[in-house]
């Protein structure tokens, strides 16, 4: 089956790679005006939690962008199925529906880890250290995999391209500022931090900024994604068999 | 044993029936054209027996085995050319090929050598490594034609393979349809053209409104009906009178008032015989 998920996967990246400039741009320039007015404008000389707050703020970065691209494989997904249809001839193969989960997913995943490394290269070229050790890596890994596998469930479940972007409009953007990335969760109200509390890049944030910052890890955080991930992904399979009307 | 058979094929898209007890048999290395107007159902069955689509009930052997049964390996026995172009536009005519014969697992040095032999085979060599996008409408159904032999499938589906070309595009495309065949692969196509039927193929199957009416080769179909056609200038819903001889036929035209036309019969006569509706409908 390896050859079919590395079928699927590689298609994926010869797509990318003849628009990777663009992408690497568009990737790039949101977190950067967010940095800039956030992290240095706004917040230039305040402390969070006892940390600047660009270290504060550089962690949250990495978890929101690493969703945002994980999840932008969505998009291309949409585009081969509903506009090249190109989604049929993988449909018309032997490719199994998991494998076929299984390679969106990881290309899903490598343009969340291009994105994270592009805001830490990001972060250097400010001065902003963190510590990048395997804790850290896990953690952005495993928020880059539960949004992928999201994305090629929600890619699966909706009829029409518009869908997708309502979706980006009304769910994923909203998360990606409000689950811990740009300012702790605490300062929030009770009733809020809880729905956020069971949102996935949430717990991405804590644990991402916990490696990043202090070396350390959060388990539950973890446990919790990985929970997360499975669930997705059983669903973007069971949504793919759907999609055989 | 039949390269293809189908028993009562069924398919209800909620009260819609889009295919009703649908039954034949396509025998190995043959031609097999399913004529019909559009909206009659041919899409579906090319879906069914493409394993895109389930059908509510009936039975698909593929040399003998049930392709529905038999899971997703099943559709290695089998080739499709889709009725829309759904090649990925941005990568090269090469990685589009390579990238089907990846889905079909197949080992490196063979896909190599088959993606080479195809793409001489189908006159492409030149273009190889041009980005589909770049290529003209007639180029990409050629490159989807090939892309569908890859994996060098015993029964190629082509679902109305020439539609929007111009008609000498659409004959080189009928030209490769030929080759192909020739070669030893087995070829169902649908159409809606009655030239495209009536050039290819060895049998053509009738199918109106998801039910099918009849099957037999182009020169029977017509035989049955006669060699020459009058058909009344005047008055849409009038039909044809038919004649097996040509001085009767042209005897009649004179007779008529307002006009007639003479022509030879086609299998447009027959399906309006058999129907009683025209497949360009």
């Amino acid at each position: 089956m390896s050859h079919q998920i590395w079928a699927v996967y590689l298609r994926e990246l010869k797509i990318l790679k003849t628009r990777l400039p663009m992408t690497l741009a568009a990737a790039g320039v949101t977190p950067l005006l967010y940095f800039v007015a956030f992290g240095m404008a706004l917040g230039g000389g305040m402390t969070v939690d006892g940390e600047d707050y660009l270290r504060f703020l550089l962690p949250g970065l990495v978890a929101l962008s690493s969703t945002t691209q994980a999840f932008s494989i969505a998009g291309e997904i949409n585009i081969a199925r509903f506009y090249w249809k190109v989604f049929e001839e993988i449909q018309a193969s032997p490719v199994r529906d998991w494998a076929y989960v299984a390679g969106e997913t990881l290309a899903g995943v490598t343009r969340g880890l291009m994105a994270a490394v592009g805001i830490l290269a990001l972060g250097r070229l400010f001065g902003v250290h963190l510590g990048l050790g395997p804790f850290f890596w896990m953690a952005v890994l495993l928020n880059s995999l539960v949004f992928s596998a999201l994305a090629v469930a929600l890619a699966m479940w909706v009829k029409e391209h518009a869908t997708q972007m309502l979706l980006n409009t009304f769910f994923i953007t909203p998360m990606a500022f409000l689950g811990d990335t740009f300012f702790p969760l605490d300062r929030l109200p009770q009733g809020l931090q809880a729905v956020l509390y069971a949102l996935p890049i949430t717990h991405a944030s804590r644990a991402i900024r916990r490696a990043a910052l202090g070396g350390t890890t959060d388990p539950i955080a973890l446990a919790l994604l990985a929970l997360m991930f499975a669930v997705f992904f059983f669903l973007a399979t069971r949504l793919v068999q759907a999609a055989r009307d | 044993m039949s390269a293809l058979a189908v028993e009562g094929l069924t398919k209800r898209f909620g009260e819609r029936l889009a295919l009703n007890a649908v039954g034949f048999s396509v025998e190995p290395g043959e031609l097999f054209a399913y004529l019909g107007p559009n909206g009659s159902g041919k899409t579906t069955t090319i879906r069914i027996l493409t394993r895109l689509t389930r059908p509510t009930s009936g039975r698909v052997l593929l040399e003998g085995r049930d392709l529905l049964a038999e899971g997703p390996a099943a559709v290695r026995r089998v080739g499709l050319v889709p009725q829309t172009l759904n090649l990925d536009r941005d990568l090269t005519v090469r990685d589009n090929l390579d990238l089907h014969g990846r889905f079909f697992g197949m080992p490196k040095a063979r896909r190599r050598e088959r993606i080479a032999e195809l793409l001489a085979y189908a006159g492409l060599e030149d273009r190889a490594a041009s980005p589909v996008k770049e290529l003209s409408g007639g180029l990409q159904r050629r490159v989807m034609i090939i892309r569908a032999l890859v994996h060098e499938p015993r029964i190629l589906f082509l679902d109305e393979p020439s539609i929007g070309l111009d008609p000498a595009i659409r004959r080189q495309i009928w030209a490769l349809i030929k080759k192909i065949q020739k070669g030893g692969t087995t070829v169902f196509l649908t159409t809606h053209y009655i030239e495209e039927a009536e050039q290819l193929a060895d049998r053509v199957a009738f199918l109106c409104e998801g039910r099918l009416t009849a099957i037999d080769t182009p020169a029977r179909f017509i035989a049955a009906i006669g060699r020459w056609a009058v058909d009344p200038a005047a008055g849409e819903g009038m039909e044809p009178l038919y004649f097996n001889d040509r001085r009767a036929a042209i005897a009649a035209a004179q007779a008529g008032e307002g006009g007639f036309r003479l022509r030879a019969v086609n299998l447009e006569d027959a399906f309006l015989r058999l129907t009683g509706k025209r497949v360009t409908s």
